[in-house]
């Protein structure tokens, strides 16, 4: 079975460590915030001016003044900093952040990713993405492996419009996780119940089949 | 004589000077941290014309999609423009020119406007439509494309607490844009909730120091919540 949303932000949240700091995209990457396991220290980077995020607020809470990067009141965690827009991409420019996890259209065997925009419809901008892909070193992308009409979105070139060049090394989608390695999507995990052969007919670009593709464990 | 003081106390004062197809810098990330006073006193004004550098472009009826009402810019220079429909028309029918910045170019674009540093070489947008037509350098095996700096000839900003000479508080999230902002403009206009009197604030405590700042007016703020997300008890 493909992995729920849920399932998803799960198995992204096996990928942070203890100490990390994570910037997490709008969607899916954010919903791995739910899934920090209690014994490890994760502190959440908006790219808007805030390292240390926590939850939504309780009504009475709420307060204008602090939003996260898609505009929503949020709260901060105890050792929370704030600071502007240009220390914050320095930080994210910089390879400060330990983890980027955020959404695509598209993402191909050269680790380019395509997030921000289909010509022909509404342009609504990059936001922060091409900073946060151009910056960090460790890179999930999370998607879905195939358009609802069945099109794999991991192809040998992206079509649309790119957000980075070169840059992305780890996919995540909701039938596999791959590493992208000298031009070539590496299977790494399935997702439960998911066959290898599916995962290869949803995959247009190069893939590498190891041997043994274990199950993730969601 | 006023000396340091930058205190000003019409709207109308605040802006006084600006004109038709002007540039103006503006603090905000959405409706948080933005100067909507000074927004509303440009649609008062109906200064035409204007090329505004900003993350956002405001809402329907709220921020800078003030300004769209009456078509009053001519460019805008931003991250992200969603969430506005008059701007999407605008946009699509060719009167609004766009120019899709990534945001932490953008950032930096108003730091070193007010840094004096004309332009600066980033990794942000190589090999995207960001990079196209943009000169490209490699340093250390990696490609960086060669952005330029931006000022305006206004800056339009909200800061949270100042004391008269305008040394500036900002407060949470809605500090975003805002210093480099008023750091970019040759006249920088910041709007605050509270003025206190010179010696009343730490220096330590300081986030942008007055030097930055040429006008300063205290407002009341309605402080629209774009996403208001809340957990139960």
């Amino acid at each position: 079975m493909a992995l729920t949303r849920e399932q998803l932000a799960q198995r992204v949240a096996q990928e942070f460590q203890d100490g990390y700091y994570v910037n997490l995209g709008i969607g899916i990457p954010t919903l791995a915030a739910n899934y920090i396991p209690d014994d490890m220290q994760v502190m959440l980077q908006s790219e808007n001016g805030l390292l240390g995020m926590g939850p939504f607020p309780l009504d009475e809470e709420v307060d204008a003044d602090l939003v996260n990067a898609g505009k929503q009141t949020v709260t901060m965690v105890k050792g929370a900093s704030l600071f502007c827009s240009a220390q914050s991409f320095a930080m994210i420019r910089g390879g400060h952040v330990d983890l980027t996890v955020l959404g695509a259209f598209e993402v191909d065997c050269q680790g380019n990713i395509a997030s921000y925009m289909i010509p022909g419809k509404l342009i609504k901008g990059m936001g922060g993405a091409m900073d946060l892909v151009a910056g960090a070193d460790n890179i999930i992308v999370t998607m879905t492996h195939a358009s609802k009409s069945g099109q794999s979105k991991l192809l040998s070139q992206c079509t649309l419009p790119l957000t980075g060049k070169n840059c992305i090394k780890r996919v995540l989608t909701d039938l596999a996780l791959m590493d992208i390695e000298g031009g070539k999507f590496i299977l790494r995990e399935r997702a439960p119940g998911v066959s290898v052969d599916e995962i290869i007919n949803l995959t247009s670009g190069d893939l590498r089949v190891p041997d043994y593709v274990p199950e993730m464990s969601v | 004589m006023s000396g340091f003081d930058k205190v000003v106390t019409s709207y109308e004062e605040a802006l006084d000077g600006l004109e038709d197809n002007m540039t103006i810098i503006a603090g905000g990330f959405g409706l948080c941290g933005i100067p909507e006073n000074l927004i509303k006193e440009i649609k008062r004004k109906g200064t035409k014309g204007l090329t505004i550098a900003s993350n956002n472009a405001g809402v329907d009826g709220k921020g800078l999609g003030l300004l769209l009402e009456d078509k009053q810019i001519k460019k805008m220079i931003a991250s992200y423009v969603g969430e506005n429909a008059l701007f999407e028309a605008q946009m699509m029918s060719g009167e609004l020119e766009v120019e899709l910045t990534p945001q932490g170019t953008l950032a930096e674009k108003m730091r070193a406007g007010g840094a004096g540093i004309p332009a600066f070489y980033t990794a942000t947008g190589y090999g995207t439509p960001v990079g196209e037509g943009k000169e490209v350098r490699e340093f250390n095996g990696r490609h960086y494309i060669l952005e330029e700096a931006l000022s305006g000839d206004f800056a339009i900003a909200k800061a949270w607490k100042a004391d008269r000479y305008g040394n500036l508080m900002f407060r949470k999230t809605a500090r975003n844009f805002n210093p480099m902002a008023i750091t970019a403009g040759k006249i920088s206009v910041v709007e605050v909730e509270e003025i206190v009197e010179v010696g009343q604030l730490d220096p330590d405590e300081i986030h942008l120091p007055g030097i930055y700042v040429n006008r300063l007016i205290q407002g009341t703020f309605e402080k629209t919540i774009e996403q208001r997300t809340v957990r139960k008890a």
